[in-house]
């Protein structure tokens, strides 16, 4: 099997902190890979540098058999446009109404079709016509997420990268932007790689699940083997303990 | 070792550091305006977030430093009148009102005025996108950030600047006017045909040319810091206080520069 995406010894520092120490990964086409690990464990650098928003210091990234480390100008922009991406915090743009930031990287045509366009990606995250006008701002956290998933897969992405996809939602909603996402990359057949510490989400979500954690992945499989994984840190995360090897590092008085 | 030396070395290592980090600081505006400017030029062209650029920095600049130029003109022309007439020279009101307004104080209060109001727009603005992920957004979504956010900007800074330099010479000059007609008895016609005598194509030119310069350097400087900034809240505020003090600092060097260059000799 080739890899979509293939990562071998990739190293990411900001000043005298390592956060990606060596990382190697692969994720198939048309796989749904989740990445887990506990905050600021290098998640979002790792998809960062995958896309080329960050530079590696070291290693490889292959997508589709092309070395992608070191592209710039057009070719760096050729890269990008293979991927869409679900950020964080929705990352929809404030001055511009839902439509727009939903049509935004459409190719340029009449209003009325980029609009339409728009309306037609925004029903299929369960969204009506009638948020097509509003901003951001005027949305909820739940629907930005809604926006912003349809602003990724509005150009047909061959890959999507949700980075913590569910976090900020109450259960239920967590539970409609799981649904939605297994729907969307099961229907438009995209190879997908999610990064959350929702196991909500990593139950839902995941063909194969990986850890990362000090700055590697530790451990990788399918979904199925999670609570049968062998290994203490994927154990102590999964269950959410606060006793094991990974320790938190907590100042007591 | 210890005493004297260490200290004296401690002191050079600070001074090393300090003058390290401002080359450092230096290299890296000039790498980002090299980007800006080489961007800019290329397809492709984003002429409606220009022309609401020179809208939001242009015609809403307008009153501000109109009313800006307005009252300096007024005082400077009472200035003039008081310190002349202490030579018998309150003649000279009209004649040195328009050379100071036009070859200094319109461009440059003018572009004071603009950067504490644009420049910490652009800041702010960009800052807030950078640390909300917008601009990471908008590099997936297939759109050079360079060219849909920064370039709009610096050229529409370096276009309108001029405009709005122009009309501030034109309001400092009218201050000036009417407060020499109205409080110093002042003949009108008088007054102009000796303020147009004394205007010289060289103090137009220079003006134009360092408000054009002033308005890269606000839009810069504003860019800049924003799109640099992180840390959350406190990193835009940060961003936005550098951007201001920064345009202020360069806009008042370039026009020392300015002025030695083109009326030194």
């Amino acid at each position: 099997m080739t890899a979509k995406i293939s990562l071998r010894g990739v190293t990411k520092r900001f000043g005298p902190k390592v956060v990606l120490n060596g990382v190697d990964l692969d994720v198939a086409a048309g796989e749904s890979l989740v990445v887990i690990g506990g905050s600021g464990t290098g998640k979002s650098v790792l998809i960062k540098t995958i896309l080329g928003l960050l530079r590696a210091d070291a290693g490889s990234i292959i997508v589709d058999g092309q070395e992608v480390t070191g592209l710039r100008g057009a070719a760096l922009a050729a890269h990008r446009a293979r991927f869409g991406m679900l950020f964080q915090g929705g990352a929809l743009f404030d001055s511009l109404p839902v439509w727009r930031n939903v049509s935004f990287a459409l190719p340029g045509g009449r209003t009325a079709e980029l609009r339409a366009a728009a309306l037609d990606n925004l029903a299929r995250v369960g969204l009506g016509a009638d948020v097509a006008e509003l901003r951001p701002s005027e949305l909820s956290g739940g629907m930005q997420k809604r926006v912003a998933l349809a602003r990724a897969i509005a150009v047909r992405p061959e890959i999507l990268f949700f980075d913590e996809p569910t976090t900020g939602l109450d259960p239920i909603m967590a539970d409609v932007i799981n649904d939605l996402i297994v729907e969307l990359v099961r229907e438009l057949k995209i190879t997908a790689v999610t990064i959350t510490h929702d196991m909500a989400s990593v139950r839902k979500i995941a063909d194969r699940v990986a850890m990362l954690y000090d700055g590697r992945i530790i451990w990788s499989g399918p979904r199925a083997a999670i609570d049968a994984s062998g290994n203490a840190y994927v154990d102590q995360f999964v269950g959410g303990r606060a006793e094991g090897p990974i320790q938190m590092q907590l100042r007591r008085a | 070792m210890t005493g004297p030396l260490h200290d004296l070395l401690g002191v050079l290592q600070a001074i090393g550091r300090f003058v390290l980090a401002g080359l450092g600081s230096i290299g890296r505006l000039a790498i980002f305006a090299w980007t800006v400017l080489s961007r800019a030029v290329l397809p492709p062209y984003y002429p409606a977030r220009l022309v609401e650029q020179m809208l939001v920095i242009g015609y809403f600049s307008l009153p501000v430093v109109g009313l800006t130029a307005l009252f300096t003109g007024s005082a400077l022309a009472q200035q003039i009148y008081i310190g002349g007439s202490r030579f018998n020279a309150a003649s000279t009101v009209p004649a040195v009102t328009v050379i100071g307004i036009v070859r200094e104080l319109g461009p440059v209060l003018g572009g004071l005025m603009v950067a504490g109001r644009v420049a910490s727009a652009m800041a702010a603005e960009l800052g807030t996108m950078r640390v909300t992920e917008q601009i990471d957004a908008l590099s997936t979504l297939r759109t050079d950030p360079y060219r849909y956010l920064i370039g709009p900007r610096v050229i529409a800074a370096v276009l309108v600047m001029p405009v709005l330099v122009l009309v501030s010479n034109v309001l400092g000059v009218l201050g000036g006017y009417t407060l020499a007609v109205q409080r110093l008895g002042f003949n009108p016609a008088r007054y102009l045909t000796t303020t147009m005598q004394y205007l010289k194509t060289d103090d137009v030119v220079s003006s134009m040319v360092k408000a054009a310069v002033f308005g890269f350097i606000i839009a810069l400087m504003g860019c800049y810091h924003g799109f640099h900034s992180s840390g959350g809240a406190a990193g835009v505020g940060r961003a936005t206080t550098n951007a201001v003090v920064s345009a202020f600092i360069l806009i008042l060097l370039s026009n020392l520069i300015i002025t030695v260059i083109v009326f030194g000799s």
